[in-house]
């Protein structure tokens, strides 16, 4: 079920379409749903979205597939998105990637037991002049070290969030 | 340095309204609403400047503008692409957070000129600082009667929206730009029709770079010439240029067009701990990359850099030291262009698969000597064979790399291992 407060925040971006182009929201709408069912879209949840915004099934399940930012199956409660594209590569990610691995004792794609963390390798996030850089949720994390990124893990884990 | 983008840049909150209304911002608009301008002036001002397209394309953009059936009856929209994400391009992230009211003064100019009263500003859905950034800079814009029905009590309307991606790097081409504001896939469209005569939800449109926007009211205020005067011939004006990799100060540095390539390596704090320059990828991942030689000698030009073999595209430097494996370069950028492939073109779906997967195998020591000659020919088999660029953005790096460091793939699928991390 979508939420009543979901469905107002839908609102706020079907706003900004012409009438007849509600089915523009779907990539929003779909981030909003996710984010209210634990961070994962489900079949169902996706058809409420096309209902909601009178488009067909197929077309919202095809915009939840065929971008990245979507989650199909059930995802921890914090991704961190750690490019390893060229800039990043150059300023020694893959180290930074193999850490992150050993220190959470996880590798990338998986979820820590406790359900808190994940790690996934992205693409290029733009922001190169900041590499080696990840992502968790809104915000980036630029110029890491292996020192920064347990302190972020760290305040990941006390936080508990 | 720093003359138009980021103009502000070390002023206290660049990004506020009072800071751009304090150095001159919004100026030219007010004078647009008061009537001061036709449309045709500011086309012929922008003509006169030289700005080209900051996104990569570098098309002309007054003659752009010109291409807008403006006369025509019905809904006409501008487009701003802030769909920024190619590997070492994140300049318009900066400006986005440190100057969004050039975008939105930018784009109203433009809505003006191209008879558009709507505008879209569409952002990649990570970017979700600049965002915040740039609504409240609309809703500052919104509040002082910048922006709306009858600004100012004039004629004028414009009406300015975001609109978020959810990520993926095809919807910075401007057609799969425009499918994903229609809420779907960010597959390109064929062209013609082009998005002049039919864009967004069927109407006209033009889009245009985030860097391109932000660069108009300057050019206004300060007149064509003077933006044409700071850069060289062909190259008009000041550009943002991205400089990563193994430099010890990387940045975005605005300097004006046909800077030498070696003094923004030594603004970016030149080669770090007493490496040398190996390989240089001047305007983002797909462009061809060049050898130290060539860079040296090149300028921050669209002529120079094409002399030198390259492109200026977005001005996305990246700098490669002599640690760098080309082997392992060339493979993450195959990789990039396969996992980004929108798989609509057979060459680019399948094609992208076949370069990442023969290039990692020759990086896992599996490689043959005639991968090389089978790389070359699936790179050849994409160029020019797909409804947009992305295919030839995959197989122009690999064209070069395996031009200009060819002993590096042969030795390691010889050996089973890299020239360079052999020498260490």
């Amino acid at each position: 079920m979508i939420s009543k407060k979901a469905k107002k925040q839908i609102d706020s971006w079907t706003e900004k379409y012409p009438a007849n182009q509600k089915s523009s929201a779907v990539m929003e709408a779909l981030k909003i749903v996710q984010l209210e069912n634990g961070n994962c879209l489900n079949p169902e949840l996706i058809q409420e979205v096309a209902d909601y915004l009178d488009m067909p099934g197929i077309a919202a399940q095809e915009v939840a597939t065929f971008y990245e930012n979507y989650n199909h199956k059930p995802m921890a409660k914090n991704i961190i998105r750690i490019c390893h594209n060229i800039s990043c590569m150059l300023n020694g990610s893959d180290n930074l990637v193999s850490h992150l691995e050993s220190c959470l004792g996880v590798k990338t794609g998986e979820v820590t037991p406790d359900g808190l963390i994940c790690v996934k390798k992205v693409e290029c996030l733009g922001a190169c002049v900041g590499a080696p850089m990840m992502q968790i949720d809104d915000q980036y994390f630029e110029n890491l070290t292996a020192k920064k990124v347990d302190e972020i893990v760290k305040s990941l884990r006390k936080e508990g969030k | 340095m720093n003359e138009v983008c980021f103009k502000n840049l070390n002023e206290k909150e660049p990004w506020s309204l009072a800071t751009y209304e304090a150095n001159g911002g919004y100026s030219v608009w007010k004078r647009v609403i008061k009537g001061e301008f036709t449309p045709e002036e500011i086309i012929d001002e922008l003509k006169v400047s030289g700005l080209r397209g900051r996104g990569g394309a570098g098309f002309p953009t007054g003659l752009k503008w010109s291409f807008m059936p403006r006369n025509d009856d019905g809904q006409k929209y501008v487009v701003c692409n802030s769909d920024e994400g190619e590997p070492g391009t994140c300049k318009d992230r900066d400006i986005l957070r440190f100057n969004p009211h050039s975008v939105i003064e930018g784009m109203a100019i433009g809505g003006y000129v191209m008879n558009a009263s709507v505008g879209y500003n569409y952002i990649r859905g990570e970017f979700m600082e600049p965002f915040y950034r740039f609504e409240g800079a609309l809703k500052e814009a919104y509040k002082a009667g910048l922006l709306g029905e009858n600004i100012f009590d004039s004629a004028v309307s414009f009406d300015l929206h975001t609109h978020l991606g959810a990520g993926a790097y095809i919807c910075g081409e401007e057609t799969a730009l425009i499918e994903s504001i229609e809420g779907k896939k960010g597959q390109p469209r064929f062209k013609p029709p082009f998005p002049a005569n039919v864009g967004l939800f069927g109407k006209p449109t033009t889009v245009n770079n985030t860097e391109s926007f932000a660069s108009v009211p300057e050019i206004l205020s300060k007149g064509g010439k003077w933006f044409a005067d700071l850069g060289v011939e062909n190259s008009g004006g000041c550009k943002l240029f991205s400089v990563s990799g193994h430099v010890n100060n990387p940045s975005n540095f605005e300097v004006p067009m046909g800077t030498p390539f070696k003094d923004l390596l030594k603004m970016a704090g030149g080669i770090r701990k007493g490496k040398k320059l190996k390989a240089v990828i001047p305007g983002g991942s797909s462009t061809p990359v060049l050898t130290a030689e060539e860079a040296m000698s090149m300028n921050m030009d669209y002529d120079s850099i094409e002399k030198a073999g390259s492109m200026l595209g977005a001005g996305s430097v990246i700098i490669m030291d002599d640690s760098t494996c080309m082997v392992e370069a060339l493979t993450r950028l195959a990789h990039f262009y396969y996992d980004e492939s929108c798989g609509q073109c057979t060459p680019c779906r399948e094609g992208t698969g076949w370069l990442y997967r023969v290039l990692k195998r020759i990086l896992d020591g599996n490689g043959k000597i005639d991968d090389l000659d089978l790389l070359q020919q699936v790179g050849s088999n994409i160029m020019g064979n797909t409804i947009c660029a992305l295919g030839d953005a995959a197989a122009m790096p690999v064209e070069s790399f395996l031009r200009n460091f060819y002993s590096e793939f042969e030795y390691y699928i010889k050996n089973g291992k890299s020239m360079v991390k052999d020498n260490v």
